[in-house]
């Protein structure tokens, strides 16, 4: 019990702050990074972006079956979209989340109920779970994989496999609750340092590409 | 499963890798990639290293993939596994032999036909990745012979095909000569300061088929362009060097064309039906040379055609009879939107025309794009099996002709109908005008 509580004091505490630190700092260490490349080597690249064309190609991609590419593979767009959506809209308006914010800090905001935040839970294992049998079981997708892919399904499950079970009281709960913050803490820290950074350089990489084919090719980019 | 070595088929001989890779040391080779992954790349380079999430998504867009059977290693991402993420992966400790297979990756296996740019969620542009990988095997001088020679003679002639100064002017002489028999006032002006259009051609068209310039000359002189073709150095508008990875002199092949351009004070540069060139005037070379977009007004063919026609300056006696399909050559449709300027041409001047699918933007590329037609004679068959789905696609058309607004494709297209014994002739849109429309002596 007592090793319980020294862990569950130390991952509601002092590691909360270092997830906070290194996945907000992180992120912005690695966003400056990346400008800075382009300040100092390929400032050109402000000339050529277009906000009516940046817009064009994002309204495109973030569309399920707005693109040829995605309408090619119907199965993995619906998975794609629905695991993005649930994974990052879940956690930000979970009850539970939100209470302990409204706690340490006071504010608070709309909660989803319960039973659809479990669904959306259950949709983020799917999610994983089908990410990983495609990347054993397609040719082209197992051939690029390589063992980080792998471990990055798991840090990306873990928070929700374990915080479905304890919140379904599914073993030990004490246990899957620390696991739970532990895990959600290792995925954020993660984010900014492994190829989770997509989230962070998508946006620039799609909007250069919508702008390059909008402005100078003429093109479309769907 | 990384390395292009593992590579099965037995490689093909080519002396300009296997010299050049003779000559490296293990010292040049780390310190060339180096310079050139952390002096010449930036941001896109980091950003698509990093944001590649290994999702395959892009495979379909390669035609090089969904020919070979979709083995993996030919989708775009597994190009880039072979060469970069090896690189990467043995941070630079790379040997001899891995440069001259992944030159091999990059100049014979992709097109830098941004297609796949197209299909990557992310937008992420393999093309550009290859063209580092070029770019650090010319610095290593390991780039497939023919290419290789044809930017020597970019370099010692500033055209591609070593064509001497009096042999250019005597061709524009001959093929002045006979188009005079059809329209005998016809002329093809020299260096004329002052005219409206300068139109320039690629190396290949006074080497090889200079009858190009004879239907041009026709259409000049129909509809009554104040024009002139340069007889100085710069006159040839392609590029071979920005394919080689040889930025340098692909800056010096645009000044030069520019300069003429500028020189001889004209309102518009007009270039013949060829993607490449385009793509290095109306893309590349400007960025090498510091312009953010061609410092000069000019146009593709295609669009020289639609104006024409729009403005009723060329007209058509009869429309093209036999049945046609065009396909788009990626550098002027995915690489300017020509596409429908291109089908608006055609569809004034033929009478029966199938699409063939995927189209415009979409459209396959037909292997030889890229510089990988200039590869030569050692990558030949490799050229054509790795180009099936395009075969397939034009045989379904069920067209006599196939149009191709550009030289590369030509090459392509033709070699591609003759190795699948396709019954189709491939045809410039110019060869087509010439013979359907109204001509001087009837009007
Ligand atoms: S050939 Fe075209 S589609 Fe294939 S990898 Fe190269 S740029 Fe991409
Ligand atoms: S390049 Fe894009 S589509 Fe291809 S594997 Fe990487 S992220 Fe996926």
């Amino acid at each position: 019990m007592n090793n319980f509580n020294t862990l569950y004091n130390l991952v509601t505490g002092p590691l909360v702050w270092l997830t906070f630190l290194v996945f907000i700092g992180g992120s912005v260490y690695k966003i400056r990074q990346l400008f800075s490349l382009v300040n100092n080597k390929e400032k050109f690249i402000y000339s050529y972006m277009s906000l009516k064309f940046s817009l064009r190609s994002l309204a495109h991609w973030v569309v399920p079956f707005a693109t040829v590419n995605w309408r090619k593979h119907p199965v993995m767009t619906v998975m794609t979209f629905l695991f993005h959506f649930c994974l990052v809209l879940m956690p930000l308006f979970l009850t539970a989340h939100v209470t302990i914010i409204h706690e340490a800090w006071g504010i608070r905001w709309v909660t989803l109920p319960d039973g659809i935040a479990d669904t959306m839970t259950m949709i983020v294992i799917a999610g994983a779970l089908f990410f990983l049998i495609r990347r054993f079981t397609l040719r082209e997708v197992r051939y690029l994989s390589v063992a980080s892919d792998y471990v990055l399904v798991a840090i990306v499950a873990a928070p929700f496999v374990t915080g479905f079970l304890a919140y379904h009281h599914i073993l030990n709960y004490q246990l899957m609750l620390i696991l739970h913050i532990l895990s959600g803490e290792i995925m954020l820290m993660a984010i900014p340092f492994t190829r989770f950074s997509h989230m962070l350089y998508a946006i620039f990489t799609r909007t250069y590409i919508g702008s390059e084919f909008g402005s100078v090719r003429h093109a479309r980019d769907w | 499963m990384t390395n292009p070595s593992e590579n099965k088929k037995p490689m093909v001989l080519d002396e300009g890798l296997e010299k050049g890779a003779a000559k490296l040391t293990q010292d040049r080779i780390e310190k060339t990639i180096k310079q050139v992954l952390e002096g010449e790349t930036g941001a896109r380079f980091k950003a698509y290293v990093e944001t590649c999430v290994h999702c395959g998504l892009c495979s379909d867009a390669c035609h090089v993939y969904l020919s070979l059977d979709r083995d993996p290693k030919y989708s775009p991402a597994g190009k880039v596994k072979r060469t970069i993420g090896e690189i990467i992966k043995r941070n630079g400790k790379v040997d001899a032999q891995f440069i001259k297979e992944a030159s091999v990756v990059a100049s014979t296996e992709c097109n830098l036909c941004k297609r796949c740019a197209m299909y990557c969620p992310f937008g992420i542009d393999t093309a550009y990745m290859m063209l580092i990988v070029r770019r650090i095997c010319h610095k290593l001088g390991v780039t497939p012979l023919y290419i290789q020679d044809t930017a020597h003679s970019h370099a010692a002639t500033m055209n591609q095909m070593w064509v001497k100064e009096d042999e250019w002017i005597d061709t524009l002489q001959w093929q002045e000569e006979d188009a005079r028999e059809e329209i005998p006032n016809l002329r093809i002006p020299l260096d004329k300061v002052g005219a409206d259009i300068m139109y320039s051609v690629i190396a290949p068209e006074p080497k090889f088929q200079p009858h190009l310039i004879y239907d041009m000359a026709i259409i000049m002189n129909t509809a009554g362009i104040n024009w002139t073709m340069p007889s100085e150095p710069g006159w040839d508008n392609s590029d071979m060097a920005m394919f080689t990875g040889d930025n340098e002199l692909c800056a010096r092949l645009k000044k030069e064309h520019f300069d003429l351009a500028a020189r001889l004070k004209v309102k518009k540069i007009v270039m013949g039906e060829c993607g490449h060139a385009f793509r290095s005037v109306y893309d590349v070379g400007n960025r090498m040379l510091g312009w953010r977009m061609h410092p000069f007004n000019t146009i593709h063919a295609i669009e020289f055609y639609y104006d024409l026609l729009k403005t009723g300056k060329i007209k058509i006696r009869e429309k093209y009879k036999k049945s046609v399909t065009l396909h788009d050559p990626c550098n002027v449709s995915r690489g300017r939107g020509l596409h429908d300027k291109a089908r608006w041409v055609i569809n004034q001047i033929c009478e029966d025309f199938t699409e063939m699918y995927p189209n415009r933007e979409h459209n396959y590329c037909c292997n030889a794009g890229g510089g990988v037609v200039n590869c030569g004679p050692p990558y030949k068959i490799k050229r054509v099996t790795s180009n099936r789905v395009k075969a397939e696609q034009v045989a379904k058309t069920g067209a006599e002709i196939l149009i191709t607004p550009c030289h590369n494709c030509h090459s392509g297209m033709d070699d591609i109908l003759a190795y699948y014994n396709i019954e189709m002739h491939t045809k410039f849109i110019c060869e087509i005008i010439n013979e359907v429309m109204v001509k001087p002596e009837e009007a």
